[in-house]
């Protein structure tokens, strides 16, 4: 364990990484086992954000698909303008809008023909919307259970929002995306390009986590998650601390909805409403929120569970889903990554009983 | 010389209730000086209004400086520190974590988001002060009950707070190491202004220089140890005839 704390054990962590994402993956398995992958890291990258927010400080985010939907449609409108304008030309109108028989762009639509502003909001939008937030909850002091609710209320209204929204698909959505910033998506070699974005952009995320949970900064968030008023009265304003942890997650989740919606081809607002946003926190929990790499194990876990189980058994998944969370609350409060921690302590034991 | 801290007129009202009730109090740097009464006198509640914790009428004033409506975290970082009745500390994280986050409230972002390559030398100068220089790697969680109330004392002191309001440092303590409280206190305020909230009676005489005397949320006596135990009114509510009061209170 001590080995993978010092620097070299980090690089050795993300080259083997690499080379799992980067190398194995892609030769053992198919082009569409490879795409299942793909959408699945997209979540682990949410993981990893809801990981800093909660597992690291306190912040039960019961409402990422807010963060998640912002960059997903964000980007998901690009690719309509785009798609549009290949086959119309500059300003046209996208297909599903012409369905809905709406013959005018709507402004707010205009700019996002371009990828360069669209990628910037994907990355700005989201982050300063929890910024905003954060700062009027935390300075509040709004926690808790409390926090939670107002979280999850808030991804079922912006679901509930987006059904009413008939220029950003309403109940089905936006999908039938053809080309992703030129490249056309049919093609398996774009769509193994996309999955190596995903994963490079989830070793970029690790690496910013680790970071920020190695530096004075990570250490000042568990603090505030332990003792927010020993913090406040050691002179910090412990709200800023809660604030980066909550837009940094933020930001996390609305890269992964922007990657997520190329690789699986439709975004609608039953992916970010309420019941998503749960599903994020569960691979979270059964992974081990307060590990780096828990979240993403338990989020790649059950993501993949549900697909597998869901293929051999339609209509029990989510009876064997809800099992694994009960079972791991149970037994393994910590998640998967505590398993070690857990053994140690069984095999200890004995040895204790007969000193 | 003028006091370190100097507050007139505090009241606090919860509902109408008035748990302080106009005190005055000057706290002097190189003096220990403890504040003590029965349960319900107000003790903590002062502290509490000091600190920013409760609204009070009233002025404190540290410094030239008006305290009052300042938010909590403001008038820690004017030098104001204080621990609580059971001690606080960020158990998940070590000795040296935790005053290294005590030593670093005015750090910026740019030093914050960076790794730390070394404890500031005035933390571990600290860590030899209160006593926990072998613990440096030890997780406060699993620290013994007295040794974390040192490294609370010790976080306001890597602070560089110059008042110091500790409620109840003692509690809970074993013989020994109220005596090394006892000194700590003693060394740590030969430059700084400390105040004590205790019940302990003993300890007060062993170590005060100061007392104030609270009973019902106003000043009823202050003076040093023995003018303090002479005064009659301050014997019936407190130290001897009406020690059944006292005890009815505490229970």
């Amino acid at each position: 364990m001590k080995f993978f704390q010092s620097r070299l054990g980090t690089w050795t962590g993300f080259a083997a990484a690499a080379l799992v994402l980067f190398g194995l993956a892609p030769l053992l398995l198919s082009g569409f086992r490879l795409g299942l992958l793909a959408q699945f890291l997209c979540y682990a990258i949410v993981a990893v954000g809801i990981g800093l927010a909660w597992g690291r400080g306190g912040m039960l985010t019961l409402g990422q698909g807010v963060f998640f939907g912002m960059g997903a449609y964000l980007m998901a409108m690009h690719l309509k303008m785009a798609d549009a304008e290949f086959r119309n030309g500059p300003g046209a109108v996208p297909d599903f809008m012409e369905l809905a028989g709406i013959r005018e762009l709507p402004a707010y639509w205009a700019p996002f023909s371009s990828p360069v502003f669209t990628i910037a909001m994907i990355l700005l939008l989201p982050t300063a919307f929890a910024v905003l937030l954060g700062l009027a909850v935390f300075k509040r002091r709004v926690k808790g259970a409390y926090f939670a609710i107002l979280s999850q209320a808030l991804a079922g209204a912006f679901a509930i929002l987006l059904i009413g929204q008939q220029s950003l698909g309403g109940f089905n959505g936006l999908s039938r995306f053809r080309y992703f910033f030129g490249y056309n998506l049919d093609d398996p070699v774009n769509q193994q390009m996309l999955y190596f974005i995903a994963a490079g952009i989830l070793l970029v995320v690790l690496a910013v986590a680790l970071q920020l949970r190695r530096s004075r900064y990570g250490e000042l968030l568990v603090a505030v998650r332990d003792a927010e008023e020993r913090v406040r009265f050691l002179g910090y304003d412990a709200a800023n601390v809660k604030v980066v942890a909550y837009a940094v997650a933020a930001l996390f989740a609305s890269v992964a909805g922007a990657v997520f919606v190329p690789i699986v081809g439709i975004i609608s607002p039953a992916s970010i409403g309420i019941v998503p946003s749960i599903m994020f926190l569960l691979g979270v929990a059964i992974g081990g929120r307060a590990t780096l790499l828990g979240p993403v194990i338990g989020a790649l876990a059950v993501a993949w569970a549900q697909t597998a189980l869901s293929e051999q058994f339609p209509s029990a998944w989510t009876y064997a889903q809800g099992l694994l969370f009960v079972l791991v609350i149970a037994l393994l409060p910590g998640g998967i990554a505590s398993v070690a921690a857990v053994t140690k302590r069984f095999q200890r034991k004995p040895v204790e009983a007969a000193a | 010389m003028s006091a370190a801290l100097s507050c007139k007129q505090i009241e606090v009202a919860f509902d109408g209730f008035k748990a302080v009730a106009g005190v005055d109090l000057e706290l002097d740097r190189g003096e220990v000086h403890f504040l003590i009464g029965p349960n319900g006198a107000g003790k903590t509640t002062l502290v509490d209004a000091i600190t920013g914790l409760a609204k009070y009428t009233g002025s404190v004033v540290k410094d030239g400086e008006e305290l009052r409506g300042k938010k909590v975290h403001h008038i820690a970082r004017k030098g104001i520190g204080r621990t609580f009745q059971t001690a606080t500390v960020f158990e998940n994280l070590t000795v040296a974590q935790n005053l290294d986050i005590a030593a670093g409230a005015g750090r910026s972002p740019w030093t914050l988001l960076r790794r730390r390559k070394h404890l500031p030398q005035h933390v571990t100068d600290t860590m030899e002060r209160i006593g926990l220089k072998d613990k440096a790697d030890t997780p406060a969680g699993i620290l013994a009950h007295g040794q974390k109330q040192w490294l609370e004392i010790g976080m306001l002191l890597v602070g560089d707070a110059d008042v110091l309001l500790l409620d109840e440092p003692i509690a809970g303590m074993g013989h020994e190491e109220r005596e090394t409280t006892g000194l700590l206190l003693h060394d740590i305020a030969a430059d700084r202004a400390v105040a004590v909230v205790e019940h302990d009676m003993d300890f007060m005489r062993a170590f005060a220089h100061r007392v104030t005397v609270l009973h019902a949320g106003a000043v009823l006596a202050a003076g040093t140890v023995d003018e303090v135990s002479d005064d009659p009114r301050v014997q019936e509510v407190y130290l001897g005839t009406a020690k059944e009061n006292a005890d009815a209170a505490t229970a």
